[in-house]
C-alpha cells in the first residue's frame, strides 16, 4: 500500500503537466492522447481538481492537439469519478465547442452530446442547459453555431420553463444573422423537431422550416429539404398539405439547382413521410419536373431514384402512374447530353423490369435496355451489364443476348483497363446466365485472351475469373476447355504469361481435383522448375506450396520433394528462399 | 464597337493584380500527358426555360429621335434589355440576339456620353434591367480542383450580352450625373448580397468586371460599406470552413486591400477581428496559391496601418504553417519576409523566439526550395540588422540546425548556403559561436537523454495505469 502511493507520488502532476506543455506538438499530442493515463495515475480527485482546470485555462494550441483533447474528454467520465461528477467535463468542452476550425468544434459537441447522456436531470439543468444558453448567445458565430447541435440532447430531460427557454434560444439562432449558424440551425431542425412535443412541432417547428425553407441563402434553403422529411414524419397526414406541403412543391421549383438536387436526392425519404395520396397528387409531377430539369446534376440524381420511387407507389395503380407518366420522361433519358444521367439511369432501370412485368418489360423496357447497352460511354453499358439478374428473372437473359455480345466484346477491348477490370468482374454472373453453351461459343475466348493482357490487374483477375468459372460449369468443363489452353502457355516466350499459367494453376488446382492437378497440371510445374529466369523459379516454389495439399503423397515424396531441394540450392536468394518456405509447409524437410 | 475594359480602381492599382507564380520543380510536365481539353462554356439554368422564339419590337436610334423624347425611349430600351436569351443554343433567336447586342452598345454610349438622361424614373430601371441579366443561379461546376496552369476556366455563353450589361452599369454608376442618394433605394442590401454570390463565378472575365462594380458600390454607398464587409467575411469563413470552393477570393481581396488601406486610425475592433480570425486562417485553405498574393498584400496594409498587429499576425501564420505541402511552406516564407521588412524592432524581439524556431525548422527542411527560401533571409539587409541586433537570442535557436545541415543535406547548394550563413554569424558574435561549436556535442547529448527520460516516464505511467487497472478488477489486493 504505502509503496504504491510512493510510486505515484514520483509523477507529480507538474511532470506530467510539463509534457502537456512542451514545444513538440507532436509530443503534446502524444501527452493528450494519453491524457487517460495521466487521469488515472493522479486520481479521480486530483483529475478534477488539477488536471480539468489546467485543461481547461490552456486551451490555445494546434487544432490537432485540440481535436485529440475534444475526443478525449468525451470519455472521461469514469476518470472524474462517475456521472456524479460529470459536470466538471463541462467548461474545457466547453471552451473546444468556441473554437475556430470546424472539426474540433465538432467533435467537442459530440463529446458534449454523449456526456449529456451522464448527467442526472438535475445536473443538466444546472449545468448542462446554462452551458447551451451560453453558447447560443456567444459573441463569435462559432459558439452559437456549436449550441444547434446540443438543444435536442438536453430538451426531453428538463423541466418545461426550461424547455420554453430552449425553444426561444433555437428560433434564434434560426434567424441569426450569420448564415453559418443558420446552416446549422437548419441542419439540426429534423433532428430538433423529433423531440418536440407534437404542439409545438406544430406551433414553433413549421414557422422555422418555413423561414429557413425561403432563406435568401440556397445552402441554407437545401438544409431545410432534409429536415421536411423528420418534420413530414411526425405529422399527422392531414396537416401535411397545410403545413409542409407549400414549402416542399416550392422547393422543388426552387430557383437554385442546388435545392432542386437536394429534393432529388431525398426523394424517397420524402415519399415515404408524405405518404400515398400526396405522392400521386404532388410528388410524381414533381418527380417528372425534375427528370427533365435543365441541369444535369439534378436529373442524374432524380434519375438515380427511378427504381426506388417506382417501387413505392402506391400498388393500385403504380402500373398506370408509371407508364403514363414516368416512363415517357425515362425514355428521354436514356438518350440525354449527359453521360452521368444516362449512367445513373443505367444503375436502376433494369430493376423496373420486376415492378412491369414480363410484357411491358418486353415491349417497353427492353429497347430502352438495347439503346443503353450501346451508349457511347462504358459506364452506361456496364451498368445495364451488371444489373442483368433483374431482367434475367423476369423475361430471361436470352432476349438479350443478341445484343449483349457486341456490347460485352466491346467493354472487354476497352481501352482502360478499369473498364476491362470491370467486366471481367460479371463474367462468372454472365457465365451462370447465358449457360455453358453460349459462354464456350461466344466468351470463352474473351477471358482466355485476358490473360495475356498487358496489365497485371487485369490478369490477376482474370485468373480469378477462371476459378469461379470452373466452380460454376464443373471439373470436367474446366478439363476440356480451360486446362489445355492455359498449360499451353507455359512455353510462352514471354515469362509474364509462363507465370500466368502458375498463378492459374494455383487458383484452378483445388477447383479442379486431385486427378487433373496430379496428371496434368504438376508435370508442368515441375518442368518450369528449369526456367531460366529466377521469377519464374520462385514461383514454381510458391505453386508447389500452394498445390501440396492437393496431391497425394506419393506424388509429393518422389516429383515435388527433388525439385523442390533442387530450388533450395538454386544461385538465386529469392528462390532459395521460397523453395525452403515450401519444404518447410509442406514438411517435406 | 465598345469602350475599353475599365481600368482596376485607382486605389487598388498597387495591389498585385497577377495570380502568383509559383515555381514547380515537377519535372514531369502533367500538360505533355493530359489531352488539351477544349474551352468549354456553359450557361445559367434561367435561359433554357423558354421555348419560344423572343420577339422584340425594333425601337428608333436615340440620336435619331429629339432631345426631349430622349429619356422615355431609354426608359423603353432598358425594358426591352431585360429579356435574356439562351446562348447555349446557337442558333436560336439570332436577329433579336444581335438587336439586343446593339441596343446595350448604344445604351452604354449613351450613358458615357449623354447629359441629363438620369431622371429619377431611370434609376429603378436601370437597376432592374442590370439585376434581369446578371443575377442568375451559377450552374454546377466541373472541376473541384481548378489548377490555373493547367485548367482552361469555363467560360459563360452569354458573355456577349453579360459583358455590355457590365459595361453599362459601371457607366452608370460612374456617370457624373450619377446621385447614390436616389440610387441607394434600388441598389440595397440584397442587390449588393446578389452581387457577391456572383463572385464565384468560374469566368474570369465576370469577376473582372465584378471587382469594378463592388469597388464603385463600396465607394459610393457609405450605408452599405459595414454591410459589404460583413458578407465578404461570411462568404470567407464559409469558404475556409465549409466548402473551400469560391472562385472569386483573390477578386474580394483585392478590393479588400484598398479597403483596409482606407481604414481610419485607431483601427476599429471589427477589423482587427477580421485580420485575426478571417484573413490568418485564410492562410489554411488548399488552394491558397490562387490568392496567396492579394492576401499577403491585405496582411502588410494592416501591419502598415497598426505594428502592434504584427505579434498576433506572425503567431497566427504559425499556428497555421504548412505541415506537409511545400510550397505553400514557400509562400508563407514568402509573406513572413514581406512582413519582416516593415517590422518594427521592438515588435521583432516580442516575436523573434517562436519565429526563429519555425525558420530553423524551414532552414534544414529536406525540401531544398524550402530551405532556400529560409536561407535566402540572410540576403535582406533589414532582416540581417534585425538578426545582427538580436544575435545573442537567435544564434543558439539556429545555431543546431545549421550546423547538422552544413554536415548532412543532400543538396549542395544548400550546403553553401548554410556556409554563408554560418560565416555571417561567427563575424556577428564569434565567442557565442564558439562556445556553440564547443558544446554542440554535449548539447546532443543531452537531448538524447532527455528523449530517454520521457520514454521512462511513460513507461512508468503505463506500468502504474496497469497496476491500477488490476487492482480495480480485483485481482490485487490493496
Amino acid at each position: 500500500m504505502a509503496g504504491a502511493d510512493g510510486d505515484d507520488s514520483l509523477y507529480p502532476i507538474a511532470v506530467l503537466i510539463d509534457e502537456l506543455r512542451n514545444e513538440d506538438v507532436q509530443l503534446r499530442l502524444n501527452s493528450i492522447k494519453k491524457l487517460s493515463t495521466i487521469a488515472l495515475a493522479l486520481g479521480v480527485e486530483r483529475t478534477r481538481t488539477e488536471l480539468l482546470p489546467f485543461l481547461t485555462d490552456t486551451i490555445y494550441d494546434e487544432d490537432e492537439v485540440l481535436l485529440a483533447l475534444a475526443e478525449q474528454l468525451g470519455n472521461f467520465t469514469m476518470l472524474v469519478g462517475g456521472p456524479e461528477y460529470v459536470h466538471c467535463l463541462l467548461p474545457p468542452l466547453e471552451s473546444l465547442a468556441t473554437v475556430e476550425e470546424t472539426v474540433v468544434r465538432d467533435k467537442a459537441v459530440e463529446s458534449l452530446r454523449k456526456i449529456s447522456q451522464e448527467h442526472s436531470p438535475v445536473d443538466l439543468e444546472v449545468h448542462f442547459e446554462p452551458l447551451v444558453k451560453r453558447l447560443a448567445s456567444g459573441d463569435w458565430f462559432t459558439s452559437r453555431t456549436s449550441a444547434c447541435g446540443l438543444f435536442s440532447v438536453c430538451y426531453p430531460r428538463v423541466s418545461s420553463t426550461v424547455k420554453a427557454e430552449i425553444r426561444q434560444h433555437f428560433r434564434t439562432l434560426c434567424s441569426d444573422d450569420t448564415p453559418m449558424v443558420r446552416r446549422a440551425a437548419a441542419s439540426k431542425l429534423g433532428e430538433f423537431a423529433k423531440v418536440l412535443e407534437l404542439d409545438y412541432v406544430k406551433t414553433d417547428i413549421i414557422p422555422l422550416f418555413t423561414a429557413l425553407a425561403s432563406d435568401e441563402q440556397d445552402s441554407v434553403r437545401l438544409l431545410a429539404v432534409e429536415a421536411c422529411v423528420s418534420i413530414a414524419t411526425l405529422l399527422p397526414q392531414e396537416d401535411l398539405e397545410t403545413l409542409v406541403m407549400p414549402t416542399l412543391r416550392q422547393a422543388a421549383e426552387d430557383k437554385s439547382w442546388r435545392v432542386r438536387y437536394m429534393v432529388a436526392d431525398k426523394f424517397s425519404e420524402l415519399q415515404k413521410a408524405v405518404g400515398p395520396e400526396i405522392t400521386k397528387n404532388d410528388l410524381v409531377p414533381a418527380f417528372q419536373n425534375l427528370l427533365k430539369d435543365c441541369e444535369a446534376e439534378v436529373r442524374a440524381a432524380a434519375a438515380n431514384k427511378v427504381k426506388e420511387f417506382c417501387e413505392n407507389l402506391p400498388e393500385d395503380n403504380r402500373e398506370q402512374i408509371i407508364m403514363t407518366h414516368i416512363l415517357p420522361c425515362v425514355k428521354e433519358l436514356v438518350s440525354d447530353t449527359n453521360q452521368h444521367v444516362k449512367s445513373a439511369l443505367a444503375s436502376v432501370i433494369m430493376g423496373l423490369s420486376t415492378i412491369l412485368g414480363k410484357d411491358n418489360t418486353i415491349e417497353h423496357l427492353l429497347p430502352l435496355f438495347l439503346t443503353q447497352l450501346k451508349d457511347e460511354c462504358p459506364e452506361v453499358r456496364l451498368n445495364i451489364i451488371s444489373n442483368l439478374d433483374c431482367v434475367n428473372e423476369v423475361i430471361g437473359i436470352r432476349q438479350l443476348s443478341q445484343s449483349l455480345l457486341p456490347a460485352i466484346v466491346e467493354l472487354a477491348e476497352d481501352a482502360k483497363w478499369r473498364v476491362r477490370l470491370a467486366i471481367i468482374e460479371y463474367m462468372p454472373l454472365l457465365a451462370g446466365q447465358l449457360g455453358v453453351e453460349f459462354f464456350d461459343e461466344k466468351l470463352n475466348t474473351l477471358c482466355m485472351a485476358w490473360l495475356i493482357d498487358h496489365v497485371y490487374a487485369i490478369r490477376e483477375a482474370a485468373t480469378s475469373n477462371l476459378t469461379k468459372l470452373v466452380e460454376k460449369f464443373g471439373a470436367e468443363w474446366a478439363q476440356n476447355t480451360i486446362v489445355p489452353k492455359v498449360l499451353g502457355m507455359a512455353n510462352d516466350p514471354n515469362y509474364l504469361h509462363r507465370m500466368t499459367t502458375l498463378f492459374c494453376i494455383n487458383a484452378l488446382s483445388e477447383a479442379c481435383g486431385q486427378d487433373i492437378t496430379t496428371k496434368q497440371m504438376l508435370p508442368v510445374v515441375l518442368k518450369m522448375s528449369n526456367d531460366q529466369v529466377a521469377n519464374v523459379r520462385f514461383n514454381v516454389a510458391k505453386s508447389l506450396q500452394k498445390i501440396g495439399p492437393v496431391l497425394d503423397s506419393n506424388a509429393l515424396q518422389t516429383e515435388v520433394k527433388p525439385v523442390l531441394e533442387k530450388l533450395a540450392s538454386d544461385s538465386d536468394m529469392d528462390v532459395k528462399y521460397f523453395a525452403q518456405e515450401a519444404i518447410s509447409v509442406l514438411a517435406l524437410a | 464597337m465598345m469602350g475599353d475594359r475599365p481600368s482596376p480602381p485607382r486605389a487598388m492599382s498597387s495591389a498585385p493584380t497577377t495570380s502568383p507564380s509559383v515555381d514547380k520543380v515537377d519535372g514531369f510536365s502533367r500538360k505533355s500527358v493530359r489531352k488539351a481539353k477544349q474551352k468549354r462554356s456553359q450557361s445559367s439554368s434561367q435561359f433554357r426555360s423558354q421555348g419560344k422564339p423572343i420577339e422584340l419590337t425594333p425601337l428608333p436610334l436615340l440620336k435619331d429621335v429629339p432631345s426631349p423624347e430622349q429619356p422615355e425611349l431609354f426608359l423603353k430600351k432598358l425594358q426591352q434589355c431585360c429579356t435574356v436569351f439562351d446562348f447555349m443554343d446557337t442558333l436560336s433567336d439570332l436577329k433579336m440576339k444581335e438587336y439586343k447586342r446593339s441596343t446595350l452598345n448604344e445604351l452604354v454610349d449613351y450613358v458615357t456620353v449623354s447629359r441629363g438622361y438620369l431622371t429619377e424614373q431611370a434609376y429603378p430601371e436601370v437597376v432592374k434591367m442590370v439585376s434581369h441579366n446578371i443575377f442568375r443561379t451559377l450552374p454546377p461546376s466541373d472541376s473541384n480542383e481548378f489548377d490555373p496552369e493547367e485548367d482552361e476556366p469555363t467560360l459563360e455563353a452569354s458573355w456577349p450580352h453579360l459583358q455590355l450589361v457590365y459595361e453599362f452599369f459601371i457607366r452608370f454608376l460612374e456617370s457624373q450625373e450619377f446621385q447614390p442618394s436616389i440610387a441607394k433605394k434600388y441598389i440595397d442590401q440584397k442587390f449588393v448580397l446578389q452581387l457577391l454570390e456572383l463572385f464565384d463565378s468560374e469566368d474570369p472575365r465576370e469577376r473582372d468586371y465584378l471587382k469594378t462594380v463592388l469597388h464603385r458600390i463600396y465607394g459610393k454607398f457609405l450605408g452599405l460599406r459595414a454591410f459589404i464587409r460583413k458578407q465578404i467575411n461570411n462568404i470567407f469563413l464559409r469558404f475556409v470552413y465549409e466548402t473551400e470552393h469560391f472562385k472569386g477570393v483573390a477578386e474580394l481581396l483585392e478590393i479588400l486591400g484598398s479597403i483596409i488601406n482606407g481604414f481610419a486610425l485607431p483601427l476599429k475592433a471589427e477589423h482587427k477581428q477580421f485580420l485575426v480570425k478571417v484573413l490568418i486562417p485564410l492562410h489554411t485553405v488548399r488552394s491558397l496559391s490562387l490568392f496567396h498574393a492579394q492576401l499577403a498584400y491585405c496582411i502588410v496594409q494592416f501591419l502598415e496601418k497598426d505594428p502592434t498587429l504584427t505579434e498576433p499576425v506572425i503567431r497566427g501564420l504559425l499556428k497555421f504553417w504548412p505541415k506537409t505541402c511545400s510550397q505553400k511552406e514557400v509562400m508563407f516564407l514568402g509573406e513572413l519576409e514581406e512582413i519582416l521588412d516593415v517590422i518594427e524592432p521592438t515588435q521583432f524581439v516580442k516575436i523573434q523566439e517562436p519565429l526563429f524556431k519555425q525558420i530553423s525548422r524551414c532552414v534544414s527542411s529536406p525540401h531544398f526550395q524550402v530551405a532556400e527560401r529560409a536561407l535566402y533571409y540572410w540576403n535582406n539587409e533589414y532582416i540581417m540588422s534585425l538578426i545582427e541586433e538580436n544575435s545573442s537570442v537567435i544564434l543558439p535557436i539556429m545555431f543546431a540546425s545549421l550546423y547538422r545541415i552544413s554536415k548532412e543535406h543532400w543538396n549542395p547548394a544548400i550546403v553553401a548556403l548554410v556556409y554563408n550563413v554560418l560565416k555571417a554569424f561567427m563575424e556577428m558574435n564569434s565567442t557565442l559561436f564558439d562556445e556553440l561549436t564547443a558544446t554542440y556535442k554535449s548539447d546532443r547529448q543531452r537531448e538524447k537523454k532527455k528523449e530517454k527520460e520521457r520514454e521512462d516516464l511513460w513507461k512508468k505511467l503505463e506500468d502504474l495505469e496497469l497496476k491500477r487497472g488490476l487492482r480495480s478488477d480485483g485481482i490485487i489486493p490493496t
